[in-house]
């Protein structure tokens, strides 16, 4: 859902289109009234709090900022953050690449019905999200008794962050590969198949080259998400300081601490990667669109 | 969930319908049927009781408030901004483009302390307001600001592909048929992005129905006040009420899946309209 609304999608400029007829453009002060408009809106809600984690962070000076990233609890907590991308993400990109597969290339019965569960995440509140495994793992839990008997932990250790950040991350590459592998037909790879080519190669081969900048897309945005998540990961994370605290639950613990410099510090290297984010899709749209226009040369 | 298609000449369609299968079952189909089978072993009266406290109705008041007026208010200036980026040249477009996906890249939290420390009594925006007797953060108000960031991007992103796609024949058309820049709107542009747009206000209406971790800072989380629905649930939690917190889970699960079906609805219709490939 929230995925669909951030498909891939060439940035080529229509502005000239529409501004170079008459029929297409307002009187300049009704265009600049829209524009004055929406940018300040862009600007208050967008671009203000932007700016205020990085001046927050820097409010107390460099020394402060430095101190607060290498303090061992936000070290752990950096830690704990990349494991948990580093196994949900490969997950969720071998999900995704399958799902796609099978929905872009037969046909069967169910499957919206398939397409619409592997959305359906996206549209689960975070909190909920938690929940749904502390009922299945927790001490209350379908398998909290075996578990504790077993003397293994999934709710309030690691493996509960991961699976609730597994499930957050769901639809995201599935999501970005489905539209463009639909897009792309079976033709290429029946040719493939036809000619002797063996399942892999012919994926590796002739679906992957097609796809690979939706992929790349639908990667970063889950690996974004992956890191970033709060509340799911709130509720599952027992926030144990130095154990299970990700990093943004450290940006929580520190700042109801009201060590503002602190957790506006941590907070900065989240906005940083949101940023990084933003900067790889915009150079992503830009190579898909730049693709998409030699094939229709 | 047979193949239908008896002439299949790719590979993979058993080990890739098992693989899908087997992990949508285990990440998502099972872990929120145990919700509802907790639920059910709740009893009615349990249920209701934990569902409707006044502390509880409160939250949805706000939740539900707040979502709907935040969802409208980004109809109306998503609208713009889509139009000013699809139809305007102005300087700094491409970085305003980039970062109208802030909200989906920005984790929630960082968001939420960000907003407060903005609209709180000594924020840049907080500094402003108080003059005027308007206080935000750790308000309802406040609760609105985040549920507005959250959702900006979903309006933008549905209506701007419709509106790059969408050709000046028909406008030019309407134009020398008499018609003026404004019944050339009315009538020929927004009739087109009207679907688009109504699945963008259920999106970012879902979204915020939905969102914890920009609201909680700013909220305040006054009881009765400004509480949202999902901390009730952290609440409960807290407090070691697994069966409470699994009612309201239940309830607000109910209302996401009303809201995905009519957003499928609605891009089905936007598909229709516009002729484009969902």
């Amino acid at each position: 859902m929230s995925g669909a609304a951030a498909v891939l999608h060439g940035s080529a400029d229509h502005a000239a289109r529409f501004e170079s007829k008459a029929a297409t453009r307002e009187p300049a002060l009704v265009k600049w009234g829209i524009l004055a408009l929406s940018l300040t809106f862009f600007s208050i809600f967008l671009l203000l709090p932007l700016i205020t984690v990085f001046v927050e962070a820097l409010r107390k000076g460099w020394d402060v900022y430095f101190a607060a990233l290498i303090e061992p609890d936000a070290w752990a907590a950096i830690k704990l953050t990349l494991t948990a991308a580093a196994i949900s993400v490969p997950l969720n990109l071998v999900f995704g690449v399958a799902a796609a597969w099978l929905i872009t290339k037969f046909e069967f019965r169910g499957k919206h019905l398939l397409i619409t569960l592997i959305d359906l995440p996206f549209s689960v509140s975070p909190v909920v999200s938690g929940l749904i495994y502390v009922l299945v793992f927790g001490a209350q839990g379908w398998f909290g008794p075996w578990l504790s008997e077993h003397d293994m932990k999934v709710v309030f250790a690691v493996p509960g962050i991961v699976l609730a950040t597994v499930f957050v991350t769901f639809p995201f590459v599935a999501r970005e590969l489905i539209p463009l592998m639909e897009a792309q037909g079976r033709d290429e790879e029946e040719a493939a198949v036809v000619l002797g080519a063996r399942g892999w190669q012919t994926f590796w081969y002739v679906t992957l080259p097609n796809v690979k900048w939706g992929l790349l897309y639908g990667v970063i945005l889950c690996n974004a998400r992956a890191m970033g998540e709060f509340g799911a990961v709130s509720v599952v994370s027992g926030h144990i300081r130095g154990q299970t605290n990700t990093m943004p639950l450290h940006v929580e613990i520190l700042y109801n601490e009201y060590q503002f410099a602190a957790a506006f510090a941590v907070a900065s290297l989240l906005a940083l990667l949101a940023l990084v984010t933003l900067v790889i899709k915009t150079w992503v749209e830009h190579q898909a669109g730049k693709s998409s226009q030699q094939s229709e040369e | 969930m047979a193949a239908t298609n008896s002439t299949r000449v790719l590979p993979g369609f058993g080990l890739s319908l098992g693989y899908t299968l087997s992990w949508l079952s285990l990440i998502v189909l099972i872990p929120l049927v145990a919700v509802f089978l907790k639920a059910g072993s709740l009893g009615a009266d349990h249920f209701i009781a934990a569902v409707s406290s006044p502390r509880v109705l409160a939250s949805y008041r706000l939740t539900f408030g707040a979502s709907l007026i935040a969802a409208l208010i980004n109809t109306v200036f998503g609208l713009m901004l889509a139009w000013a980026l699809v139809r305007y040249s102005f300087p700094g477009k491409r970085l305003v483009d980039a970062l109208v996906d802030l909200p989906f890249a920005l984790p929630t939290a960082v968001a939420g302390i960000a907003l407060t420390a903005l609209y709180a009594k000594n924020g840049w925006v907080g500094k402003l307001l108080e003059p005027l007797g308007i206080q935000v953060a750790f308000t309802p108000l406040g609760v609105l600001v985040a549920l507005i960031f959250i959702g900006l991007p979903f309006v933008v992103r549905t209506v701007q592909p419709i509106l790059e796609d969408l050709d000046t024949e028909y406008e030019e058309a309407a134009v020398s048929l008499g018609a003026n820049r404004w019944q050339a709107f009315r009538h020929v542009v927004f009739p087109t992005v009207l679907p688009a747009l109504m699945t963008g206000f259920a999106m970012a209406f879902a979204r915020a129905v939905g969102e914890y971790g920009s609201v909680i800072f700013i909220a305040g989380n006054i009881p009765l006040v400004s509480e949202i629905t999902p901390l009730m649930i952290i609440t409960k939690l807290e407090q070691y009420d697994y069966a409470g917190a699994t009612a309201i889970a239940v309830v607000m699960l109910l209302i996401s899946f009303v809201l995905l079906l009519i957003i499928n609805g609605l891009q089905a219709w936007t598909a229709k309209r516009t002729g484009r490939e969902r």
